[in-house]
């Protein structure tokens, strides 16, 4: 006889919200209008995840472990996660409004008759609103799953929207969905390791959630090597989301093919899913076992520091910069999962928030760069651009410069309060690769600075297009939280102090 | 301690003036200059008020605090963004804004051509709030968001005159080696906030006191490479002669007289630190010593006025730095040389560039010659100058640097020996280089061409340059007199004449040897430039060669920091090319080749990423499996 689950609607409820606005979204493709549907899908779009952030600050310090039988648990770390992921993705949001990203109709091939009457009868895809959607309420999901199971599914649902909207630019879409294709693959590839792990810790623990796992691995004397395989194969597939090397070889392909605001997107988001769920299945499953896993996430943490910065030097396309800049930066957020700490929860929470944020502007401005035939990526061509506009070159310089860390922006902050935690935790090495890293790193966003201030314009530099009144609104908020944060970082500190509670 | 609520006007008001010069754009053009200037002098008034204000009051109310907010708060990292001005950081006020001012008067009649001179303006503000920010913050946090913003503003006024691609590279190399001495302090930082669990200077004094040997030591070298990053000294030298290609008052001011000496700050300011390690302390003297006959030897063989002067500066850093390592009676000492210095070397550049000014942007030395008749002011006031870096009594260098010789001779055994006979060789070589400038200047024929018509420069530029020069011949004994800035100092630093202990060698001895070197260097410079070729000699003896080369800086960096590096990247032969360019076009070859090697790995197909990964894994399993058996 089957009982009903039950489940708390209240706490879960930022995610069906998310996932009402997706399939309200579907339903628009199919009874609106042509001519009236961007404008719903984006209302849509903006509505959901604003109500959403805001029906999780309402629930903000409830903690619950019985959201949805167990699979789910509700926490003050799970929840700044969500909040974290809806406020990177409205602003992200803000940047898919250009209505020049997305190819008109992603079925047509590419330079075919039928790509060019699409693009002449003015059409768009709209479906990209409920893809996205559909992909947040996956990453919501993801930080707070509290079973095997959960954790795969949510990693699903936010992947396989991710593998579509990566395909859909507008130009140079054989790269576009080359990039689609590759992230597919090795996606799925991944996700056979993360299944294939799970397997292992269940035949390990008999059990599929973290909590059994945890008492399992706790049983002194028990043979581990199922369970340390199993965390190996598992991590597969979440070091792969933040792409740390080795897996990160999508990032650049991926980060360069996708559009733009896409790319904007996924790197914020993606990284604040992973990086929560990541935090939680070690803190609460592996945490006994932590000596035995630590060196080999040290390891990672180091080569994808230093391999992501010293890659980053001989690039000369602006995305695929950002791409390792992105690879960097997973490096030293993993210096947060290795200390294993509440000062290592804190400071990769305002690290994540940080990185987003600035992330999303740069990416956004990117998409503001460009000549007669769309965005121009090559850095060469961005020579002189302060000349030209110097607010959108500042607002780019200070995301550059978070990124490298310097003091008084949000990136500094961020940085030091991870090392230290890192630190702190007895964790040295990585303390002292990444100080090197980050020297290295801030070598090529000054190059960028430099070829944009000090560099005197060619006659093929680019114009930059004039703003809508919502990217306009979404640069500013990146630039004045980058700002803020990184002067009065306290205002998102106090608030993550108070997060950190994990539901065991 | 008391607080005070103006200290923060020192910082807001440059950096204001600064952000509204950026952002007004060209509106400002025709009084930004102005505003800017005023802003500095009003910040000089505030320092002078809080000086007045700091006499007021006695003991340990002198120090003033002002808590601005609580900046970071996590887990037990708890700093707040608060201001501390005491005894050390007013001298620093007042040299920063007070040197600063003057040179901002100037640089109304240097830059005057310059279209951007509004912009420059701009940076010279914010190179004066962040250097305030640097001296006055009350924790090694607050000192490290100055420590960067001085380094930006450093690199933005290098490369002010960017069309010219050398000057780019130049500050490229200064920001190279700035990144190496960050390196060190952020490590500094670090350790001392999981040894002492705090960031501020009083918590680490506390913790100072009953630390590991082994920790202080590690945090005195890190907090030393850090120094010697941004002072240029041994071995990150090299980057300040490349320096110069910034605009000279930017070489007074921040090469100069300022910014490069934050390193001594930073010591001084540590002397908890290296009170109690005598390694950390035996690194600094040899650092200093190493430097300070570097930078003189370099000096020797510059034709380029600037550069001479860059190195001239090194080479005084380098005495300060020595004074720093001597322990407690030369905290007093450094910084009595450090404020004489910013006199009188800011003094010198300002002359340089008032010559440059009048004979058309011309640097090198062998074509200039008998100006002293056609710039009167100028050569009197540089004249100053000189012989206060020489020590010639009652000129300010003697007061300061022969402390320092005299200090150094008094530690006794023959360390003692060591250090004090390169102090006072370093002070013969620096009296033969500087009088090698001052002939090829100043005296002599006339080797300039027809065309240029060699003047005297306007009110604006002679007037500081005149101030400076009082300073140069006065500051020295209103510092020393009756232990003015030792009495003055000895709460941050814990120095009294008593702790000198054992005079080992008399003051009036030092003097005259001292005296007696100079003469030497002097005079033998004197007769060997009776007569200037206009071209370099080349048939030079092998020491002029390698004093020509720099001591062969870069190649040494070359060997030290490059060669290492291309042995693991094995088969890379091609190094002898990059040789002479020494080791930033190296270090950043070498990282650029690793790169391309990792770009090949990224070759767009998807098997060789899925192989990628699965290696990955397999490495993976095998650490765990080696960590776990």
């Amino acid at each position: 006889m089957l009982t009903t689950p039950s489940l708390d609607y209240n706490l879960l409820a930022p995610i069906l919200i998310v996932l009402g606005g997706a399939l309200l979204g579907v339903f628009v493709e199919g009874f609106v209008g042509r001519a009236y549907r961007a404008r719903i899908q984006i209302i849509i779009a903006l509505v959901t995840t604003a109500t959403a952030f805001c029906w999780v600050i309402s629930i903000h310090n409830l903690v619950s472990q019985t959201a949805a039988v167990d699979s789910v648990s509700i926490d003050g770390g799970g929840l700044f996660m969500q909040g974290a992921i809806l406020a990177l993705a409205f602003v992200a949001l803000l940047f898919f409004t250009q209505d020049d990203h997305f190819a008109p109709q992603a079925s047509a091939l590419p330079g075919s008759q039928e790509e060019a009457a699409a693009v002449l009868a003015g059409v768009q895809m709209t479906e990209i609103y409920p893809l996205v959607l559909f992909a947040i309420s996956g990453m919501l999901l993801f930080p707070v799953a509290h079973d095997l199971i959960t954790l795969f599914v949510a990693l699903e649902v936010l992947s396989i929207p991710l593998y579509i909207i990566t395909g859909l630019a507008r130009r140079r879409r054989l790269l576009s969905q080359e990039a689609a294709l590759k992230y597919f693959l090795l996606g799925a590839y991944s996700s056979a390791f993360f299944l294939f792990g799970g397997a292992l810790l269940y035949g390990f623990s008999g059990s599929l959630s973290l909590a059994m796992i945890r008492n399992a691995a706790a049983v002194p004397g028990a043979n581990h090597i199922f369970l340390l395989l199993g965390i190996v194969l598992m991590s597969v597939g979440l070091l792969f989301k933040v792409g740390a090397v080795p897996f990160h070889s999508w990032t650049p392909d991926v980060y360069q093919g996708a559009p733009t605001a896409v790319t904007g997107f996924m790197a914020a988001c993606t990284k604040v899913a992973a990086f929560g769920a990541m935090f939680r299945i070690f803190i609460v499953g592996f945490a006994a076992v932590q000596n035995d896993w630590r060196p080999v996430f040290v390891a990672i943490s180091i080569v994808t520091m230093a391999g992501g910065a010293i890659a980053a030097i001989s690039q000369r396309d602006v995305k695929r910069t950002l791409a390792y800049s992105s690879i960097t930066h997973a490096g030293f957020l993993m210096a947060g999962i290795i200390a294993l700490s509440k000062a290592g929860l804190t400071s990769m929470m305002f690290y994540l928030v940080a990185y987003g944020f600035a992330t999303i502007g740069a990416f956004g401005i990117v998409t503001l760069v460009r000549d007669s035939t769309g965005e121009v990526n090559d850095l060469n061509r961005w020579a002189g651009l302060a000349k030209k506009s110097p607010g959108v070159a500042t607002a780019f310089a200070l995301f550059l410069l978070s990124f490298g860390g310097i003091p008084l922006t949000a990136g500094f902050i961020a940085k030091f309060s991870i090392f230290t935690a890192a630190y702190a935790s007895g964790n040295i090495a990585i303390v002292v690769v990444g100080v090197l890293s980050s020297a290295i790193a801030l070598f090529f966003y000054l190059r960028v600075i430099l070829i944009m201030f000090f560099k005197e314009p060619t006659d093929d530099t680019v114009t930059v297009a004039i703003p809508s009144f919502l990217v306009t609104t979404g640069i500013t908020i990146c630039f004045v939280i980058t700002l803020v944060l990184g002067v009065y970082p306290n205002l998102l500190f106090n608030l993550a102090n108070t997060m950190t509670t994990l539901v065991p | 301690m008391r607080t005070s609520s103006h200290l923060v006007y020192l910082i807001a008001l440059p950096l204001f003036s600064s952000a509204l010069l950026l952002l007004l754009g060209r509106i400002a053009d025709k009084w930004g200059h102005l505003l800017a200037t005023l802003v500095s002098a009003s910040a000089f008034g505030v320092g002078v008020s809080e000086f007045i204000a700091m006499h007021s009051h006695t003991g340990a109310n002198r120090a003033a605090t002002q808590k601005l907010f609580e900046w970071i708060s996590v887990g037990n990292l708890k700093v707040d963004a608060s201001l501390l001005l005491d005894q050390l950081s007013i001298c620093f006020v007042l040299l920063i804004t007070g040197v600063g001012t003057l040179i901002h008067i100037y640089s109304i009649a240097y830059m005057d051509h310059d279209k951007d001179r509004r912009r420059f303006f701009a940076y010279l503000n914010f190179f004066i709030a962040a250097m305030l920010l640097l001296v006055l913050g009350d924790s090694y946090l607050n000192l490290y968001v100055g420590w960067e913003g001085v380094g930006l503003a450093s690199y933005l006024l290098i490369g002010f005159w960017n069309h010219n691609p050398t000057y780019a590279v130049a500050a490229k190399k200064a920001f190279i080696a700035n990144r190496i001495g960050d390196v060190g302090l952020s490590l500094a930082i670090m350790i001392c906030f999981t040894q002492f669990g705090a960031v501020s200077f009083s918590g680490v004094k506390a913790g100072a006191s009953h630390a590991s040997p082994a920790a202080l030591t590690a945090i005195g070298a890190m907090l030393l490479l850090a120094a010697a990053g941004k002072s240029a000294q041994f071995p990150l030298q090299s980057w300040l002669g490349d320096a110069m290609a910034g605009p000279t008052p930017v070489s007074a001011l921040i090469h100069a007289a300022t910014m490069v000496t934050a390193g001594v700050y930073l010591i001084t300011r540590s002397n908890f630190i290296f009170d109690a390690s005598s390694t950390a302390r035996l690194l600094v003297v040899t650092v200093g010593v190493i430097t300070l006959l570097f930078g003189a030897i370099v000096g020797t063989a510059k034709d380029d006025i600037k550069k001479a002067l860059a190195a001239s500066t090194m080479s005084q850093i380098g005495y300060m730095i020595l004074a720093t390592g001597l322990g407690p009676v030369g905290y007093a000492f450094a910084i009595m040389h450090l404020l004489t210095h910013g006199f009188f070397k800011a003094g010198m550049f300002l002359g340089a560039g008032s010559v440059m000014h009048g004979m058309d942007d011309e640097i090198n030395m062998r074509k200039y010659g008998g100006l002293a008749k056609l710039m009167p002011i100028t050569a009197v006031t540089f004249g100053l100058g000189y012989l206060a870096i020489l020590g010639v009594p009652p000129f300010a260098g003697f007061y300061s640097k022969d402390k320092i010789i005299e200090t150094a001779f008094n530690q006794g055994g023959g360390k003692g020996i060591i250090l004090g006979g390169a102090a006072l060789l370093g002070a013969g070589i620096t009296a033969f280089y500087m009088t090698r400038v001052v002939v090829l200047t100043f005296a002599g024929a006339k080797r300039w061409k027809d065309g240029s018509h060699p003047h005297e420069s306007s009110v604006l530029m002679w007037g500081p340059m005149v101030v400076l020069a009082i300073g140069s011949v006065a500051s020295g004994f209103l510092l020393s007199a009756g232990g003015a800035l030792v009495n003055w100092l000895q709460p941050v630093v814990n120095a009294s004449h008593a702790e000198g202990g054992k005079e080992l060698m008399n003051p009036l001895v030092v003097s005259i040897l001292a005296l007696g070197i100079v003469a030497l260097g002097a005079s033998y410079a004197i007769v060997k430039y009776r007569s200037v070729p206009e071209v370099a000699p080349e048939n030079v003896s092998i020491f002029t060669e390698i004093a020509r080369k720099d001591l062969y800086q870069d190649i040494f960096n070359d060997a030290v920091l490059v060669k290492p590096g291309t042995a693991l990247t094995a088969g890379l032969v091609a190094t002898d090319h990059h040789v002479i360019d020494g080791a930033v076009r190296l270090v950043g070859w070498v990282i650029g080749e690793v790169s391309d090697v990792l770009r090949k790995i990224q070759n767009g197909y998807v098997r060789t990423y899925a192989l990628a990964m699965f290696v990955g894994v397999f490495i993976g399993a095998l650490i765990l499996w080696v960590v776990t058996a």
